[in-house]
């Protein structure tokens, strides 16, 4: 199986890697959650993470950004390179990796503040205070974002005002604002309706020209419409990870098929 | 199990059980109805006749006087001023130190079994009987400490004593605030102390507001420890005014001034053998009722403000 794995590795080896985690494991506290996961996200591409629940595809994609750290009793061992720099080493802080690996969580979760504050927030806490600099930042994010057509006029105006799949949308703006390498999103268009999730899908096809992305998604037409690679988890272990059409047509493993086919998830 | 393939069973014949049921339902509700009712109404019986009673003397004469021994001279403005200066003491130390106790608390110490035996005890220290803290003060504050028995000494005692709320309630009002607001800020780089001051502080500052306010109506009825550390109860002059007319202009004299509150003025008067000083104990009584109405009202009006258009 390893074997497999790695030869279906070396067919990737020309891509440029943004990040690279080898023989990864992690535990919540005396439980293991991830078993020597190995995986290569490649650079201004869109890369999905599949596998039914429990497999362990949050847990792997808030490694990338350290939010295990937040809690107590969490275990990492093996490394996350970004960059040839492995962020999971201790002498690497947290806050920097964050600074440069933002997040879009499952939920739209805007701050209750205006809509301008919200995307501005990653900026203020790295202590730029530069007025022209952070209007700059918030209009481009939100043009990123696509939306500053419709909160132009009123930037000043609560975040919690806006609609889900809006909300969202401003969850991404601020995630772009610092300039991240790598956005992670988890399950972004889970709690949103079809409309709003094809904006979200639109706008990270749009995305990938600037900036990596590493998505965790429940949904595997999400992942074959909007991914290039797609990694398939199952119980903890990275079962297999290759392009997605690949992956979906012809499917190294008999789990990986029998998910990607339906019949069980 | 006969009957389980013959017809349902009558409603008519379950029809007793049921009326039986509801019976006890409506019963409940014309007791706990009634058990209110003569709560409540007792409650504004008790008001009333104090409003009614003392509503006379609620002149301007008598927020302006001094106590003195003919009932139509006798006034309260050392005991409000007294009352209002403590107060201010007793929320100057109290908020920034249950503020920041419950911050500690909730947001960075550990869960572990010291953790837990300090919440033990926090919320115990709320139950301690008021003559406690009073019998500590005295100790503490009047005889180690030196403060003597002066604003400072009442407001720390009272300080004290709504300490715990304070507490409590602050990590409640960061308990209610969501944990994704917590990663989300966290995700965009914030350190631990960003993420309280810009994000957590800030929403939840409605309830940690009311609980602050809900202590303070509290402590400006206190009387037993305010008369165990000798609080008095004749005083004809007022404390040393917080700004001067010379250079430094801010003065701090009035910590240590003696003092009075309102509640000690009225246990004064009503201990007095003349009917009239009743009245003025009524109407003492009012005023003490009508800050504390006001300041819950301010505490609810807080609440309103501040949860409105914050919602997630």
């Amino acid at each position: 199986m390893v074997e497999k794995v790695s030869t279906s590795l070396s067919s990737l080896s020309m891509l440029q890697p943004k990040a690279e985690v080898r023989n990864l494991n992690f535990y919540y506290g005396a439980t293991q959650a991830l078993k020597q996961i190995n995986l290569v996200v490649p650079e201004k591409r869109v890369t999905a993470l599949i596998g039914p629940s429990g497999c362990g595809k949050t847990t792997l994609l808030r490694c990338f950004n350290r939010m295990h750290d937040l809690y107590p009793g969490n275990r990492y061992e093996g490394e996350i390179l970004l960059d040839r720099i492995n962020i999971l080493e201790r002498r690497v802080d947290p806050i920097a990796v964050r600074m440069r690996v933002s997040m879009v969580f499952q939920r739209p979760n805007p701050f209750p503040k205006s809509i301008y504050e919200n995307v501005a927030y990653g900026l203020r806490v790295q202590g730029l205070l530069k007025r022209d600099f952070i209007d700059h930042q918030v209009e481009q994010s939100l043009r990123s974002a696509a939306l500053w057509d419709e909160v132009k006029d009123r930037l000043k105006d609560s975040a919690l005002n806006l609609s889900g799949g809006q909300q969202q949308r401003l969850c991404i703006a601020r995630a772009l604002a610092t300039e991240p390498e790598l956005i992670l999103f988890d399950e972004p268009t889970s709690a949103l309706d079809p409309i709003a999730t094809s904006s979200i899908e639109d706008l990270m096809s749009q995305l990938k020209q600037q900036v990596t992305i590493l998505i965790v998604t429940h949904s595997m037409q999400q992942a074959a419409r909007l991914s290039d690679y797609t990694a398939f988890m199952y119980l903890g272990e990275m079962l297999e990870f290759n392009q997605t059409t690949t992956l979906f047509n012809q499917p190294l493993h008999q789990q990986t098929e029998d998910y990607v086919r339906g019949r069980f998830g | 199990m006969a009957q389980t393939d013959s017809a349902p069973p009558d409603l008519l014949a379950v029809q007793g059980s049921v009326s039986q049921r509801q019976l006890q339902d409506g019963l409940f509700a014309i007791v706990g109805l009634l058990t209110i009712l003569v709560a409540t109404i007792i409650l504004l019986a008790l008001v009333l006749q104090l409003a009614i009673q003392g509503f006379p003397r609620l002149t301007w004469q008598f927020f302006t006087s001094f106590p003195s021994s003919e009932w139509q001279q006798a006034g309260i403005l050392s005991a409000w001023i007294g009352s209002a200066l403590v107060m201010l003491v007793t929320a100057a130390i109290a908020v920034p130190l249950g503020v920041a106790a419950g911050i500690y608390l909730e947001e960075y110490a550990r869960k572990n079994w010291l953790s837990a035996l300090i919440e033990i005890n926090v919320t115990n220290l709320a139950g301690v009987p008021s003559i406690v803290y009073g019998l500590l003060a005295l100790g503490f504050f009047n005889d180690l400490l030196k403060l003597g028995e002066s604003i400072l000494t009442a407001g720390l005692t009272l300080a004290l004593l709504i300490l715990p709320i304070v507490i409590v309630t602050t990590r409640e009002a960061l308990r209610a605030i969501p944990n994704s607001l917590r990663e989300a800020a966290y995700a965009l780089g914030a350190s631990r102390w960003q993420m309280i001051w810009d994000h957590i502080l800030p929403y939840a500052s409605g309830s940690i507001l009311t609980g602050v306010i809900i202590g303070l109506s509290r402590a400006i009825g206190e009387t037993a420890p305010l008369i165990t550390i000798g609080a008095l109860t004749f005083i004809a002059f007022l404390p040393p005014a917080p700004i001067q007319p010379s250079f430094p202009y801010i003065s701090l004299e009035w910590l240590q001034a003696p003092f009075t509150v309102l509640p000690i003025q009225m246990f004064n008067w009503v201990s007095r053998p003349e009917p009239e000083f009743q009245i003025n104990a009524a109407a003492a009584g009012t005023v003490l009722i009508g800050m504390t109405l006001a300041m819950n009202g301010f505490a609810i009006y807080l609440r309103y403000r501040f949860r409105r258009g914050v919602k997630w």
